[in-house]
């Protein structure tokens, strides 16, 4: 075929050069409204059909520019909004030595789940979600993780924490175990802090990004650190201090649909563009606690950002004071976490925006909502 | 002996015609009864379920028309997968949009579907959607330079019809008018002058082709483009073939007008690519380009003029080789302008080609005809010079306008 483009897609400087004099000229001219028509960036308000449905409050926000429709949590067994308060602190006991021995059970298994409207991935699950049940536990005690391996492919669990070279989940250790088998982790927790587990057979990309990591959190104990009790006690599960916090879990991760090494989505716990259109919400005078780790693979970064206010972040949350303070972004590797604490008590309640600050993992489903609300109802 | 053994054919022909009609019907019924039954013992036993090893479906997805306008992008999606499919979410430029299909819902192999998004696109930029099915598998579509996408007004037709008549049908008309000049030519000139036209029109089969394999290209699979471009060059060249030949081997104003359609067939083609060049944003169509086209068409004229160089046809004749020629040129811009779907394109071009081909033989045979010499006309030195000149100089004058 002829070229008529008298320029490569990727060499653009050339075009507007001469324009055809015989007859073509008409044609530009009209061609020429076209940009200045629309409203521009994230206020477009364009109604796509056309029969002015009532504005819902992320449209207001995002307009057109979002995905279509929403996802199935019943048919995927998990929800979102659940995934952010649901803790599992496993069953508690006591050894004969007088130790707290808490115990957790977690099966690999695969599945497919809806991680954007209408979307399907074929994943790989620990306890039939992504991300994988957020384990809590206490500093000091001892900890027995029975993991079976109910899915197709060999895993294991490697959790980030001190322990034994034997019970690390890597490839040549125990802990990595084939189809059918099952295998009890077992170590001390410890250090305190916002951690993270995930499988670590090889190759750990694909193991990565199948699905396969949740969070792993171990609470300070406040007898452990005098000096700093308050802190410790209200980053404790359970205690009176820790309820007046609003925790939230949250997992930055991205699916390669294709399988080609780019992500098509990102998000937060899973579902492209979820908190957007169901915001999570914030009592206004209650602080928040954001226990935050990037898993995202094949983009070296991932990052955090919150809209109109600022917060103090604790770096893998291994330390009672804020190791960056009065920040409104973060930036994680893969594997990095944190925990973030700030409050909207001075705030007017409203819908307040947080996602990644790299925007184009924003547009394509890592963005959210807080709904901050005077009262609790 | 030929008469006997026709008498014989027809009587032993005779013999199964007059059996029962009945018979002949069984034997047509139970062949497809047997298929019936395979497809349904396929459908309702699915013997082929053990070579479902859980792999996700084949998908394919073609973008065949692109619109550009006021509400966004409009975007005309064919189906080609093994299974129904469904487009679950579409990026623009790395970022999800709603957007609206109709019909709504997955799309079955073949069928097409308007996917409509309110895109804000940015007049020259390039763009570029990205659909994702709901298996995850993606599909993208360049959009290179964003224009508006012409739309049907007396202006803009006025507009592409001028310029259509720049490339089309003003140099086949100044061809035509060597025609006073060349009438005075002998057998020599003769020789060289239709020799020539069976060099530009190789040149022209080779060039069309071309187009004809790049429309296809992208069209969807399941019009399989290389294969129909092939036989459609080839229907339409018996069939041109065996339309010329009901009244003996075509000569004269019959030859010029096949020269003229097969021609007009190409400038369709020519009018498509400049038309589809419009619609993708190639406004730097410069004046030196027009100039080139018509210098490059202006030899189709002569050769146009060449078979009826010895007959007298009236005036209105040459009017009428001239539109012939040229005037498709002018309809191929206002189809390529207005987004049409390359299997279309790719189908005229092939025609065009197959046309094309039928006059190189018939001129071919009109040389080796008139000079009574057979095939040993055709490496005579004025028809070997010729060829040479004809395919020089389109390949020459094609430099001006390929880029």
């Amino acid at each position: 075929m002829r070229r008529w483009l008298p320029f490569d897609i990727g060499r653009r400087g050339f075009l507007g050069a001469g324009l055809l004099a015989a007859g073509g000229a008409a044609l530009s001219a009209r061609s020429a409204s076209g940009e200045t028509s629309h409203p521009a960036g994230h206020g477009l308000a364009m109604t796509v059909d056309g029969n002015a449905p009532p504005v819902l409050a992320h449209r207001a926000a995002h307009g057109a520019m979002i995905t279509v429709g929403d996802v199935d949590n019943a048919r995927n067994g998990f929800d979102p909004t659940a995934i952010l308060t649901d803790w599992d602190t496993g069953t508690l006991s006591t050894l004969p030595d007088g130790r707290r021995l808490r115990t957790f059970e977690v099966t690999a298994e695969d599945k497919e789940i809806e991680i954007a409207p209408g979307v399907f991935f074929p994943a790989w699950t620990y306890n039939g979600r992504v991300p994988g049940p957020s384990l809590r536990a206490m500093e000091g005690e001892r900890l027995r993780i029975v993991f079976r391996n109910d899915a197709s492919h060999p895993h294991s669990m490697h959790f980030h924490g001190i322990h034994s070279g034997r019970m690390d989940g890597v490839a040549g250790s125990p802990g990595l175990i084939g189809p059918g088998e099952e295998f009890t982790y077992e170590f001390d927790a410890k250090p305190f802090g916002c951690h993270l587990y995930h499988c670590h057979a090889l190759p750990l990309a694909r193991h990565m990004h199948k699905g396969m990591y949740g969070l792993f959190v171990i609470d300070p104990d406040p007898a452990r650190h005098p000096s700093l009790a308050d802190v410790a006690r209200s980053r404790l599960h359970g205690t009176l201090e820790n309820a007046q916090w609003q925790e939230l879990a949250m997992v930055m991760n991205a699916f390669d649909t294709t399988f080609d090494g780019e992500n098509e989505f990102y998000a937060c716990n899973t579902i492209a563009h979820v908190y957007a259109k169901t915001p999570i919400r914030i009592v206004k005078n209650r602080p928040v606690r954001i226990y935050l780790v990037n898993v995202t693979e094949f983009d070296p970064i991932n990052s955090f950002h919150l809209h109109a206010n600022f917060f103090d972040y604790y770096d893998q949350g291994t330390t009672l004071t804020p190791t960056l303070k009065t920040v409104d972004l973060i930036m994680q590797c893969q594997a990095q976490r944190g925990i973030l604490e700030f409050t909207f008590a001075e705030h007017e309640p409203g819908l307040y925006m947080f996602h990644a600050h790299q925007a184009e993992f924003t547009e394509l489903g890592w963005m959210g909502m807080f709904d901050v609300v005077e009262v609790e109802s | 002996m030929n008469e006997h053994l026709a008498t014989r054919g027809v009587e032993a022909d005779a013999v199964p015609v007059s059996a029962p009609r009945g018979l002949v019907l069984l034997w047509v019924l139970v062949p497809l009864a047997v298929l019936a039954a395979a497809i349904w013992w396929l459908i309702s036993a699915n013997p082929l379920a053990r070579f479902d090893n859980g792999a996700p479906p084949v998908e394919n997805l073609t973008v065949e028309r692109t619109v550009l306008d006021q509400s966004g992008l409009r975007l005309l999606v064919r189906a080609g997968g093994s299974e129904p499919m469904t487009i679950a979410q579409v990026q623009v430029d790395a970022g999800y949009w709603e957007f609206t299909q109709t019909p709504a819902g997955s799309i079955a192999r073949g069928d097409t579907a308007w996917v409509s998004i309110p895109f804000p696109w940015v007049l020259g930029e390039a763009h570029l959607v990205n659909f994702v099915t709901n298996t995850g598998a993606t599909f993208e579509h360049a959009i290179p330079v964003a224009v508006a996408t012409p739309v049907a007004t007396s202006g803009n037709l006025v507009s592409q019809a001028i310029l259509g008549a720049f490339v089309g049908i003003l140099p086949v008309a100044v061809g035509l008018m060597f025609y006073p000049a060349l009438r005075g030519a002998g057998p020599s000139l003769m020789d060289f002058l239709l020799a020539m036209t069976i060099g530009l029109l190789g040149f022209l089969v080779v060039d069309t082709l071309e187009d004809a394999f790049e429309f296809a290209g992208e069209a969807s699979a399941i019009f399989q483009g290389q294969a129909m471009v092939v036989l459609a060059a080839a229907a339409s060249f018996l069939l041109l073939t065996a339309i010329s030949r009901r009244q003996g081997r075509p000569s004269g104003l019959a030859l010029a007008t096949y020269i003229a359609f097969g021609i007009g067939l190409h400038n369709l083609g020519e009018g498509l690519a400049i038309g589809a060049a419009f619609a993708a944003g190639a406004a730097g169509l410069g004046t030196f380009l027009v100039i080139g086209f018509t210098l490059h068409n202006i030899t189709e004229g002569i050769g146009i003029a060449a078979p009826i160089l010895k007959v007298r046809p009236p005036l209105w004749t040459f009017a009428g080789l001239a539109l012939l020629a040229g005037g498709p040129a002018v309809v191929g811009m206002w189809i390529g302008s207005l987004a049409y779907a390359p299997q279309w394109s790719a189908l005229a071009l092939a025609i065009g080609a197959g046309a094309i081909l039928q006059v190189i033989v018939e001129v071919g045979a009109l040389l080796m005809r008139e000079r009574g010499g057979g095939s040993a006309t055709l490496w005579s030195p004025p028809v070997l010079a010729g060829v040479f000149v004809g395919v020089g100089f389109m390949y020459a004058t094609a430099m001006l306008v390929k880029i």
